[in-house]
Formats: structure tokens, C-alpha cells, sequence
């Protein structure tokens, strides 16, 4: 069971959105999150629902799935409305002990929070319709401009996708190890939380022993098969932009002018 | 001209204190001196820490010798500039298949080779297609590795080091991690690649059934090589393999011993077809 685990939380569907260009999505994402921080009018908002909901659509995922991702930033937007509704002056609504609830403070807790759902949505929509491969090789290509800059990208993105290739193993390792532990009396369930993070050292310690010996044994191989870096290589699969993406390129333009053109009529 | 020439190959791994200082110096490799042709398919035999896997790194340029040479192909491995030809001539394979798959997909991975020498992209796709069906793996081209066995991992590998047109592969205990039927299937793959394709194999192991089938067979011990022959002048000395604290395969262990109880049996049987024939002889 634990093999299957892919990282990322890619759902595999045969739609437009899948078979685009990695990049034309970074880029999609990008100008969707700098769309929805335009301004705070009803105008930018309704703008950003109706995208992505027509996104949402043709990335053919189901809605609940896109859901069950905000679960994790749950209590990061309580928080923040918190702090919004009873930090921010203006017109008393209501009264909880020393705290006040503005009316100001409301609103703002209200579209804070609507960016950040729509953040989050917009974010992993990516991640939904994005092979990790494909999202390391889109990075690397994107990014490539930071080449200029001696950011060394080509390592970075082979180093994302080797960490790809050994997670499964070393979840699969871990799990042997925990077993192990467990035949000869380990208890990794009991005990307060101290007690517990203690236990977690026979778990750790092996597990990092071998993971710096595959690393040794990977580098090797590497080198056994002439890798020297990303100067001088080629790709079996280049990425290559098609018809669709230019078009999904002018989409995102035509929309953020107008997102921008159009914040302040409503 | 000899594909791999070992001369007075030499290699030392010194240990180093927690002040740096030289605190003792392990002979891995000691003064070997050997030839292979191309077109063999040459064992090396040794039971843990008798310098195969050693000897196995020199041939790759992974390693270079603390005195001595080591020629591949003609090329010197302490060249520096010469790296990348004398790996891409001889290719090699590691003892757990897990740690030399690069690639999150199966073709991928057999790419990876190719894409580093900077093949063009068509021929790259030509040659992951070869190298895969010359292992019998290219139904599972878009499989995960994760979900294949050990042997087919193993096979994988091999083609990853094929797609680069070796001369010669090195395999290092390609077989140790993995199930009978697994190294069946890897030793099988080998023997059709030096028929068909004239590709010289290496195989480094301690499973004496792999190497029945091979041109030439060298035991190593304690950094030397200490036996070379065929594999059936090898497998005739059974006392001497022994004081190698190394097995003969079953079928010349039961002959050996039947020997010993006075029965008429030749030297250097391998097979269970040629017990059975020389048994057959004798009523």
C-alpha cells in the first residue's frame, strides 16, 4: 500500500488543463494570484470566482477534492479572522469581554479569508492536473532565467525529482524499520509526547544511516553513467509549447487587463 | 587490442583518525595484473572484502589506482579528460537496483544515460527502445520502477547502461539482492547480450552457478587474483577454491565427493546432464 503513495496529489484525468504545458500552468497560477491581490473591490473577486470556476470545470477534478485540500489551512484562517475581526478600529458591532468586533475588522476577515481559500484552490488545481515530473521539468525550464544569476537550476530540479523517485522507498523503509523495531519491543504508540519523540530515535537514526548510503550508491550510478551536470545534455521529451498553449497564454493575459482595467467599476 | 588491461593494479584505502592522520592503510587491491578481450564474458570470483567490488570501480574510472594502470579500451583511467569515453565504453551496474534508478518512469531512466552524452532526441528515443526490448523490458517502458521486482529492476539497469553503447558492462553482485527467479532472468539477459550483440561482460559474483557458462573465470583474494582459468580447469580444483573459503556449484560438489569414495568420475563437472552422463558411463 505504501508504495502507491505519489507526493503531490495529482488526479488523473484526460482534460485540456492536463495536457498543457507545465509552465503555461505556473504561469497561469502565478498571474491568478496577482489577479486576486489587485485591489479589494467586488469586481477583482467576482473576476476570480468566475475563473475559477471555469478552470475547475475543465480540469474535469471533482469540486470535493479541491475541497478536502483548505482542510489544512482550517485553523490558519480562523486565526487570521480573529485577528482581523478584533484587531482592526472602526465601528464597535459587538463586544466579547476586552475585544472588539469592528465592522471593518468583518469585512476584512471576510475577503482575507476568501483570498486565501482561493489561493489555496487556485495552488493545488496546479498540483491536481501536474504530473511532479512534469511540475520539476516545467520549474526548470521557467526558471531558467536565474541561470543568469548562478542560481543553479538544473540541480535544484534534478535534486526535486530524485527526491521524488526515493520517497516511496524510504517511506517503504521506514515502515520495515518501524517493524523491526516493534519484533524487538520498540513502542512507538504509548506514552506522553516526550516519551513518544524519544521513541523515534531507533526509528530515525537507521533510517538516516541508510538514506546516506542509497545517496552514495545513487551518486555513483550517476557518475557511472556520465553525468556531469545539466551543461552539454538533451532531453528524450523536451517540453514544447503547442497551439493550446498560446492560446491559454492569451487568456491569462486578456484576463488580468481586464481584472485591472475593470477593479474599480464595481 | 585487449578491451580491459589491468597493470600491477594497485589500490590502497587509508584510514584516516579524527586529527587526520594516517592510522592504518587497507591493500583493497594488491599488484593484480590481467587482460580481457573483447568479445568475453569474464566472472570474478571472491568471497566479501577479497577487492572484486574494488577491482569492479577501477574499470569505470569511479576509482583510480594508487599505483599501477588500468587501460579500457586503450584508455588510460587516470586521464582526466578521458573520463566520459572510458565510462560510455564501459558501462556498469550496481548491486542493489533500487539505488541506480534515476528516472521516476522506466524509459526515463534508461534515457538518462543518452541525454547526459547529449544524444539528439530521436536517436535517444531509437536507442531507450533497443536497449529496453534487447532486456525484454519494453512493455514496462512507462511503468514506475517502484512497482517492478528485483530482477526486472535489475534489467532496467541494464539497459539504462546499454542505451549508452557500451563495448563492455561491469556488474557488481547485480544478483546479490535478488530472488532465484530474479537472477535467472539477469543471467540470462547477459549471456544473450555477448552472443548477440558481442558486448564483453564482466560479472562479478559469489554465486558459482553464474559462472559456469563464462569464457574465463578469475578468483579473487585478499586483493589478489589468485586463480584464472575456464571454468572447468577452475572447478577442478575444488580443495584450493576451498582454502578461498568459496562453494563449487552442487552438481561438482557431488561429484568431488563421489570421487573421494573411489568412483572413476572425471575432473571439472558443472552440469547435472554431464553427471548424469558420465554415471551413465560407468554401469
Amino acid at each position: 500500500m505504501l508504495r502507491d503513495i505519489t507526493l503531490g496529489q495529482y488526479y488523473p484525468a484526460n482534460s485540456i488543463l492536463h495536457k498543457l504545458d507545465p509552465r503555461v500552468k505556473l504561469a497561469g497560477t502565478v498571474i491568478f494570484i496577482i489577479a486576486l491581490f489587485a485591489g479589494r473591490t467586488p469586481f477583482v473577486y467576482l473576476m476570480a470566482t468566475a475563473f475559477l470556476i471555469s478552470v475547475i470545470k475543465l480540469s474535469k477534478v471533482p469540486f470535493k477534492f479541491i475541497v478536502r485540500g483548505l482542510k489544512t489551512i482550517v485553523i490558519l484562517l480562523i486565526i487570521t479572522s480573529m485577528f482581523n475581526v478584533f484587531m482592526t478600529d472602526g465601528q464597535v458591532v459587538f463586544k466579547i469581554w476586552k475585544l472588539k468586533a469592528t465592522k471593518e475588522g468583518l469585512i476584512l476577515a471576510f475577503y482575507m479569508s476568501i483570498r486565501l481559500i482561493y489561493f489555496i484552490m487556485g495552488s493545488s488545481l496546479m498540483t491536481f492536473t501536474t504530473t511532479p515530473n512534469n511540475l520539476t521539468d516545467g520549474l526548470e525550464k521557467a526558471l531558467g532565467f536565474l541561470k543568469i544569476i548562478k542560481v543553479p537550476v538544473h540541480e535544484i530540479a534534478m535534486m526535486m525529482s530524485i527526491a521524488l523517485r526515493f520517497i516511496p522507498i524510504l517511506v517503504e523503509e521506514t515502515d520495515k524499520i518501524m517493524k523491526a523495531q516493534m519484533a524487538r519491543g520498540a513502542d512507538f504508540e504509548n506514552g506522553n509526547l516526550v516519551k513518544r519523540v524519544k521513541s523515534m530515535v531507533p526509528l530515525l537514526v537507521p533510517l538516516l544511516i541508510s538514506a546516506v548510503r542509497r545517496a552514495n550508491d545513487l551518486a555513483n550510478a550517476m557518475e557511472a553513467r556520465c553525468y556531469i551536470g545539466g551543461k552539454g545534455r538533451t532531453k528524450m521529451k523536451p517540453l514544447k509549447y503547442h497551439s493550446r498553449d498560446y492560446i491559454a497564454y492569451l487568456i491569462l493575459i486578456i484576463y488580468l487587463v481586464a481584472v485591472y482595467a475593470g477593479k474599480n467599476l464595481i | 587490442m585487449s578491451i580491459i588491461k589491468a597493470d600491477k593494479l594497485t589500490f590502497e584505502y587509508i584510514q584516516r583518525d579524527e586529527d587526520d592522520n594516517v592510522s592504518g592503510i587497507n591493500v583493497a587491491v594488491d599488484n593484480v595484473t590481467f587482460n580481457i578481450e573483447p568479445g568475453q564474458f569474464v566472472a570474478v570470483l571472491g568471497h566479501n572484502g577479497s577487492g572484486k567490488s574494488t577491482l569492479a570501480k577501477h574499470m569505470n574510472a569511479l576509482l583510480k589506482p594508487t599505483e599501477g594502470k588500468m587501460y579500457v579500451n586503450g584508455m588510460d583511467t587516470t586521464d582526466n579528460d578521458k573520463e566520459t569515453d572510458i565510462r560510455r565504453t564501459a558501462g556498469m551496474v550496481f548491486q542493489n537496483p533500487d539505488n541506480q534508478i534515476i528516472g521516476v518512469v522506466v524509459e526515463e531512466d534508461v534515457a538518462f544515460g543518452p541525454e547526459n552524452l547529449g544524444v539528439p532526441k530521436k536517436e535517444i528515443i531509437k536507442r531507450v527502445e533497443e536497449s529496453l526490448k534487447a532486456v525484454g523490458m519494453y512493455e514496462f517502458k512507462d511503468y514506475s520502477p517502484n512497482k517492478l521486482s528485483g530482477g526486472q529492476k535489475q534489467r532496467v539497469a541494464i539497459a539504462g547502461t546499454l542505451a549508452m553503447r557500451p563495448k563492455c558492462i561491469v556488474l557488481d553482485e547485480p544478483t546479490a539482492m535478488l530472488d532465484p527467479s530474479g537472477r535467472k532472468e539477469v543471467i540470462e539477459a547477459l549471456h544473450k547480450l555477448n552472443k548477440e550483440d558481442n558486448i564483453t561482460i564482466i560479472l562479478i559474483t559469489h554465486f558459482m552457478v553464474e559462472t559456469i557458462d563464462a569464457d574465463k573465470i578469475f578468483v579473487m583474494d585478499n586483493g589478489k587474483i589468485v586463480m584464472e582459468g575456464t571454468p572447468k580447469e577452475i572447478f577442478s580444483q575444488v580443495d584450493k577454491l576451498k582454502e578461498y573459503s568459496l562453494d563449487v556449484p552442487q552438481v561438482t560438489q557431488l561429484a568431488y565427493e563421489l570421487r573421494k569414495e573411489g568412483i572413476p568420475l572425471p575432473n571439472g563437472i558443472l552440469r547435472i546432464d554431464e553427471l548424469v552422463k558420465e554415471l551413465c558411463r560407468l554401469s
